[in-house]
């Protein structure tokens, strides 16, 4: 009957060693999830490629200058927080007419709710964004004159989204994503080299 | 004195029998949620900014990460870090070749390069590795944010 005699391990401290180890993972742990905001780099141009010709009215100019100040379109200064608002209105113009678009294969926007202004741009397919940033630019400025144009591209998606399929971009199936990315509002923000 | 000697024997003490389980188990949750740190930074810490029109990088392992920001000496001007060591711009394109290294060929188009870089950094550095990145063809980045509003960026 020796066995009946064996002592109880002490298991007291068997919460302490646990905490032990319990506070070391909580001190290395990092629940940093990564996010940021994608984008995709051009590839390299070949030098002897002539670049496309743009009409004026179809690009956005955004100049970011060494002080961190916005020039929208050559003319006017614009603070970050109205910037998404300026580039929906003129993404979403859709000022083409038919003879216009006929060239280019489109036909009229018939989704777009912008004023429908000659002068700014035809038809979402047709508008650029163009980005050009001076090597002095901070770098949050930077980024938060991209997070407000691809901003202005989600709003837009967005709204197109609820009219037609009544939820929001995130929620659409990929065949439907790709139709509102590829047909109707696609992402076309060039970005300028800097200057120096 | 009948109260005072009743309670003189004293409460039981509560049963902490369990209590090793229960610290058993969160343990295992910071075991299995736990991301040990691969690269130890030798830049200051960057802090991000922020922005809100944001994307979750998914699949950890094709993600190879690009440190900007300050010496920890406080010298000026920017520096790079790629994997544990200050480098300069020309080195980004041995270190995308050799991170392609580490993965098969059908993940390489999938592979992202997240720009880890300071709100104070300036955009020609950011630029110099842009244009590194697209002579090497490692055509996705990430610009590592913090979410929230981008107007926080500017004060």
């Amino acid at each position: 009957m020796a066995r009946r005699d064996t002592p109880e391990i002490n298991a007291g401290s068997m919460a302490d060693i646990a905490f032990l180890l319990l506070i070391f993972f909580l001190v290395t742990t990092t629940m940093d999830t990564d996010i940021g905001i994608s984008r995709k780099l051009p590839e390299k141009q070949d030098p002897n490629v002539v670049p496309p010709i743009l009409k004026e009215k179809n690009v956005f100019e955004v100049n970011v200058n060494r002080n961190d100040e916005i020039l929208v379109e050559g003319n006017e200064y614009m603070q970050v927080k109205d910037l998404r608002e300026a580039a929906i209105k003129f993404i979403d113009n859709g000022g083409g007419t038919a003879a216009d678009l006929q060239s280019a294969g489109l036909s009229v926007c018939s989704w777009c709710e912008g004023d429908k202004d000659p002068s700014s741009s035809d038809h979402p397919k047709k508008a650029v964004i163009s980005l050009q940033s001076d090597r002095g630019t901070s770098y949050a400025m930077y980024v938060a004159v991209q997070n407000e144009l691809v901003g202005a591209y989600t709003d837009l998606r967005n709204k197109y989204a609820k009219k037609k399929f009544g939820r929001l971009f995130d929620d659409l199936t990929g065949k439907q994503q790709q139709e509102i990315t590829t047909n109707i509002y696609p992402q076309i923000i060039s970005e300028a080299e800097p200057t120096k | 004195m009948a109260k005072f000697g009743k309670k003189k024997k004293g409460l039981p003490a509560v049963n902490t029998a369990a209590l090793p389980d229960i610290v058993f188990m969160l343990l295992f949750f910071f075991m299995v949620t736990t991301v040990m740190r691969e690269t130890e930074l030798k830049i200051q810490n960057p802090k991000l900014p922020s922005a809100d029109q944001v994307k979750k990088l998914e699949k950890k392992s094709l993600v190879s990460y690009i440190y900007v920001g300050k010496a920890k000496d406080k010298t000026p001007g920017d520096k790079i870090q790629l994997n544990d060591r200050i480098s300069s711009v020309s080195d980004i394109q041995s270190f995308i070749y050799s991170e392609r290294a580490q993965h098969s060929e059908q993940e390489i188009p999938l592979l992202t390069t997240s720009i880890k870089a300071d709100r104070k950094s300036s955009v020609g550095t950011i630029t110099d590795i842009k244009l590194q990145l697209r002579d090497v063809n490692a055509l996705k980045i990430n610009y590592s944010t913090t979410k929230g509003s981008a107007l926080d960026n500017i004060k």
